[in-house]
């Protein structure tokens, strides 16, 4: 597992973040999806972004990537700015977006490669990044078989093998677990724990299943209509509101009440009520 | 790449992931990978091939055949199914290409065009990926359509040279289509939106070319569109190969590079856009 030493960067002192963002705002056309947001995450940390659908963590998340371009306010990963310098952010990040997202008629090791090309990883070491990376999301097995043979929960942690072949200080998330069963949820959880824990690697990750975030992140920050509206660890985030409460219970609180057990069913709700609206 | 970092000191061995190869390097460099991965994913996935063979075969046969028979089209001392051969070659390199933007927007909604985008990988080289897989695909359409005129008795010449040459025409071809329809993904951004765009416009360019009917036979108007036409090029580049002597081949080039350069372009400036 020596490959798993997160990569150093050059003047690294102990007081750069993972990630800075100041009042960092984004609108499509005059909606405001992202307004005024300012966080920032240390390394080594599991931290959540929690909200409903819309809430705006995913423009958020693709700001910080370089896949929307910044209109207002700093960005900043591993100390560099997301406005300037756009490859080598890209070089440095592991992500993963919200759709299983691998390419079904590749086998799972050649979708491995093509990552570590994309990331130059050196010819001469590529078969082994590609083979530990595998090992480490425990694919080893199932690597030569095309893609459109696996599972929910397979595809998710090849992506996450995909996400590593640059060994990323920092990966991003985007509801790395959503429409996994539970067993594959948990999979997918160990693995990203398991590198948090062997190699110090910093997770931002995005989430509307409560019981994960308060069970897996280290802080979280709650987003509702485009706003950051509560920041801490989850029993901070508890304590304050009282002495029994459930993270479910913070959430609703900071969100109006809108939310009922998890952002996933809030927005069918408001499908469903849009479509009724639609019929009459 | 591996020549740049050769044989690093253990402990900064993961440094070197990070040192970026020059930029024509990195560009030629992601444009083989792409390239690559697209033959792998072909190499997994050949039934598109097979069912890509019906519909030339069919205008060869039917349209061919039939029309050879009426003596309708003047086309001086060729026969009208070899006059027709390389048209129903550039078409069916069309049909391939024209709906490369529906792949991309697909990718897009898949989540892969996010992903890669996310990656150090200059645009151009993705969009030259899809135009080198619309190319492949079409080459194997030259397969087709020259093994079917054969059959029908099609006086195709068999110099390799020019044979050789007529897969760089339909890859020139297909890489300008493609990206004309993945400018137009990067415009429209909704897959059946460049459905409808796709159809709107793929007989227009074909019955406005001279895949069908030479120049001459065209009223006035559709002379000029003919002329401005791409796909009337690539007929006419490929009809000088593949039957007589080539008369504008240079031009006929020329014209075929310039427009796959700046559909590149175009593709790579608006890729973006489906990435919000």
């Amino acid at each position: 597992m020596s490959f798993w030493r997160a990569a150093p960067i050059a003047n690294t002192g102990p007081a750069l973040h993972a990630i800075t963002v100041e009042g960092l705002s984004y609108r499509f056309g005059d909606q405001v999806a992202v307004d005024n947001v300012s966080l920032s995450v240390e390394p080594g940390e599991v931290f959540g972004l929690l909200g409903p659908n819309g809430a705006g963590k995913t423009t958020t998340i693709r700001v910080i990537t370089t896949l929307l371009p910044l209109q207002s306010g700093q960005v900043r990963v591993l100390g560099l700015d997301v406005s300037r310098t756009k490859m080598r952010v890209r070089r440095s990040l592991g992500y993963v977006p919200q759709q299983l997202s691998a390419e079904a008629a590749l086998t799972g090791r050649e979708n491995v490669t093509l990552f570590a090309r994309l990331f130059d990883v050196p010819r001469r070491s590529r078969r082994q990044v590609v083979d530990e990376v595998l090992e480490v999301v425990s694919l080893s097995d199932a690597a030569d078989r095309l893609v459109g043979t696996y599972s929910g929960g397979m595809v998710r942690r090849l992506e996450l093998a995909q996400a590593l072949v640059n060994r990323p200080r920092l990966l991003m998330l985007d509801e790395p677990t959503i429409g996994l069963d539970p067993v594959a949820r948990s999979s997918v959880w160990d693995r990203i724990r398991a590198l948090v824990e062997s190699d110090g690697m910093t997770v931002l990750v995005t989430t509307h299943y409560m019981d994960e975030a308060d069970q897996e992140c280290d802080r979280v920050a709650l987003m509702h209509s485009g706003r950051i509206e509560a920041v801490g660890t989850p029993d901070e985030l508890k304590a304050a509101l009282g002495p029994q409460a459930t993270l479910d219970e913070v959430f609703r609180h900071h969100t109006g009440g809108g939310l009922i057990a998890g952002g996933e069913r809030l927005s069918d709700v408001r499908r469903s009520r849009r479509t009724a609206g639609r019929l009459g | 790449m591996s020549v740049a970092h050769a044989a690093p000191p253990a402990a900064s061995a993961d440094l070197a992931f990070r040192v970026e190869p020059s930029p024509l390097r990195l560009l030629l460099s992601r444009i083989a990978t792409l390239c690559v991965v697209e033959l792998q994913k072909l190499r997994h996935d050949r039934t598109e091939l097979v069912t890509r063979a019906v519909q030339p075969a069919l205008w060869l046969l039917i349209f061919g055949e039939t029309f050879s028979r009426l003596h309708a089209i003047p086309t001086g001392n060729v026969r009208y199914l070899d006059y027709l051969a390389p048209g129903i070659l550039a078409q069916s390199a069309l049909f391939i290409a024209i709906f490369y933007g529906i792949q991309i927007i697909w990718e897009r909604d898949a989540g892969i065009l996010t992903k890669l985008l996310v990656t150090p990988t200059p645009r151009v080289a993705l969009v030259t990926g899809k135009a080198f897989a619309a190319g492949v695909r079409s080459t194997c359409q030259v397969v087709v359509v020259l093994v079917l005129s054969a059959i029908l008795g099609v006086n195709l010449t068999a110099n390799p040279l020019k044979l050789l040459a007529t897969v760089v025409v339909v890859v020139l071809g297909a890489a300008f289509f493609s990206c004309l329809s993945m400018t137009i993904a990067g415009l429209v951004l909704k897959r059946d939106r460049l459905m409808g765009i796709g159809q709107a416009i793929t007989m227009p360019l074909f019955f406005g070319s001279n895949a069908l009917y030479p120049l001459a036979l065209m009223p006035g108007w559709l002379q000029v569109i003919s002329r401005i036409n791409p796909l009337s090029y690539e007929v006419d580049a490929l009809r000088g190969l593949l039957i007589n002597s080539a008369d504008h081949l240079l031009l006929d080039f020329g014209v075929l590079i310039f427009a796959a350069g700046m559909g590149v372009c175009a593709a790579a400036a608006l890729l973006g856009r489906l990435a919000r």
